[in-house]
């Protein structure tokens, strides 16, 4: 009876706070980093490196979608970038035949991609795996031959948009409050925070729930009463509204678009660079983004050529599944925290510690 | 109540239940059989994950074959798993909250105390705010039950639910298990091997054997049985 009485006090006690301790500390970091992000970065830096952050706002948020995608549900997808391309075809097509408001413009071609990214994932209900990443991949090589034949829209007319002669004549309009690039910088920072809202408000409610039990075990979620097919749809069609709003970002940051941009290869980059940042964590695909667009600049700024990347990622990727699964967010604070130890060891000892037992 | 009629169910030239007709009453009823026998054919059955090639299942009055899968778990039936499945990257509160949220027509505010009332009935110890991948085997299982006997469930599945148990946890989990009838009110069909996990826990108890049902009755005496005897240690192990 005693037990009984203690439990049910522990019950009463127990309540479902919803942020504890840590998760305040964690939540004030990441507003101040944001604040320094979208406040002092683009002060600090070069014309050069502000074109460049754009871009590790924009991947990033397409890391976040596949996250999304293969860290919660665990539906592989290789074609992530194909469908940014997509995703940009449709933010340029809707930028030249609307005058529409820019945030209006990212939602709509948030919304079509979710559609056309959800029609891409209903093979997913019959694959996994493998297959699924064959799929994929093969549908990503598909949209980039019909992008390749039809070109991005450039002002032209029709339903294509695209005429040849009208090439580097129109651009793709930014927001009127963020035409330069600095202020598109701070533009393309926020949206991304929303969209990383988003996808956190996801994770930690129902969906979330119902994908970690769908990664784990489809039977127990079927017991669970999970409708499996649509959460999985679920996951298809929030990955692709997030990939198409960074294609819209993207659309305006370059002003035209050129199928170059959108290699097929790329998806298998992402699907690297998102398994060395972190595939289980939001902060993984922040990583992801960097290790994306900021390194190759790095290289490019140093001379050598980004190509070498696909060496470092294939070596950065194995020694992620070998030592650390859950990604560099993981790694890096752990090794840090083992070397500030080692440090303080040493410097508390003023000399190296020796095994026990050594003589 | 659930009846089961004719249940029959092929695999090509295999047939893992042939034509079970058994009545289920209240309570806690007992599945026993050898390796291989159709339990948890059975059980895939009720859950929806298989489809019977013939038969029926009764359940309140409600044909439950005619349901699907995922709409059973809103009817209220609950299972565990053979082999444990609590979700890893969950925490003990979102394993049960996940199933709540998915099976039970009650509001969204009354979900916190639903959730912690099934945790507090298995006695779970743990925070219910710790990762189940942070959990012993014993917990987990609980985890699993807490799952099941969450909100208003009407019959629930256990598949060996104290398998790979220690005796000492083994023996928490029965007492566990005995009371969800009377405090839950849910009808409870255990599959073990565990004979004195079944008769603790069981009144009744049913035996398949190659898919058909060679007994069912009172728990000991069905146990007594010798066709029981002879499916479970060989013919030549009774004649001994």
């Amino acid at each position: 009876m005693s037990a009984a009485g203690a439990t049910s006090a522990r019950a009463r006690r127990v309540r479902m706070p919803q942020l504890d301790a840590g998760e305040r500390v964690r939540a004030a970091v990441i507003v101040v980093l944001l604040l320094f992000v979208v406040l002092l970065l683009p002060q600090l830096l070069s014309g050069y490196w502000v074109t460049v952050f754009t871009s590790v706002a924009i991947y990033s948020i397409v890391a976040l979608g596949l996250g999304i995608l293969m860290g919660r549900t665990g539906l592989v997808s290789l074609g992530q970038i194909a469908l940014l391309a997509l995703a940009a075809w449709v933010a340029a097509r809707l930028f030249f035949a609307t005058g529409l408001p820019f945030p209006i413009v990212l939602l709509g071609s948030g919304l079509i991609t979710t559609v056309l990214g959800a029609l891409v994932g209903l093979p997913a209900l019959r694959l996994s795996g493998l297959y699924l990443a064959l799929i994929t991949l093969m549908l990503a090589g598909a949209i980039t031959v019909v992008l390749r034949a039809t070109n991005f829209p450039n002002g032209g007319h029709g339903f294509l948009g695209h005429l040849e002669t009208d090439r580097g004549n129109a651009n793709i309009r930014r927001p009127a409050i963020a035409s330069g690039d600095t202020a598109y910088l701070r533009y393309t920072v926020i949206v991304a925070a929303i969209m990383f809202l988003i996808a956190l408000i996801h994770v930690r409610a129902r969906p979330g729930r119902a994908w970690a039990a769908i990664r784990q075990s489809e039977s127990a979620a079927l017991a669970a009463g999970v409708n499996v097919t649509l959460y999985k749809m679920w996951a298809f069609a929030l990955a692709s509204f997030l990939t198409g709003v960074a294609g819209g970002l993207l659309a305006a940051n370059s002003g035209q678009l050129f199928i170059t941009t959108f290699p097929t290869s790329d998806s298998i980059t992402l699907l690297a660079v998102v398994l060395m940042g972190g595939i289980y964590s939001l902060w993984g695909a922040v990583v992801a983004g960097l290790l994306m667009q900021f390194l190759p600049a790095v290289l490019n700024n140093w001379g050598v050529p980004a190509d070498w990347l696909t060496i470092v990622f294939g070596a950065g990727v194995l020694q992620v599944l070998l030592t650390a699964p859950q990604g560099l967010v993981y790694q890096f604070p752990r090794d840090m925290a083992k070397l500030g130890r080692l440090i303080s060891g040493l410097a508390g000892r003023g000399r190296p510690p020796r095994r026990e037992g050594a003589s | 109540m659930i009846e089961i009629k004719d249940l029959t169910v092929r695999f090509g030239g295999v047939t893992p239940l042939d034509h079970m007709t058994i009545t289920f009453e209240e309570g806690t009823n007992g599945l026993i059989g050898p390796n291989g026998a159709g339990k948890t054919t059975f059980f895939n059955v009720l859950s929806g994950f298989v489809r019977p090639t013939e038969g029926s299942v009764t359940a309140f009055g409600e044909n439950l074959l005619a349901m699907a899968h995922f709409r059973r778990a809103r009817w209220g039936v609950r299972r565990t798993f053979q082999t444990e499945q609590a979700i890893e990257e969950l925490s003990i509160y979102n394993n049960v909250a996940m199933v709540h949220e998915h099976s039970s027509k009650e509001r969204h505010g009354a979900r916190s105390e639903a959730v912690l009332s099934a945790i507090e009935f298995v006695g779970l110890a743990a925070s219910p705010q710790t990762r189940v991948g942070t959990l012993g085997a014993g917990e987990r299982r609980l985890v699993e039950l807490a799952r099941a006997v969450v909100g208003q469930p009407r019959v629930i599945l256990l598949d060996e639910p104290a398998a790979g148990l220690p005796d000492e946890e083994s023996v928490r989990t029965s007492e566990v298990i005995r009371k969800i009838p009377e405090e839950r009110g849910a009808l409870v069909i255990l599959v073990d091997h565990d004979m004195s996990l079944v008769s603790a826990c069981c009144r009744k108890t049913a035996v398949l054997d190659f898919g058909k049902l060679i007994a069912s009755g009172d728990t000991a005496e069905v146990l007594r049985n010798d066709e029981v005897k002879k499916a479970y240690l060989g013919v030549e192990a009774v004649a001994v």
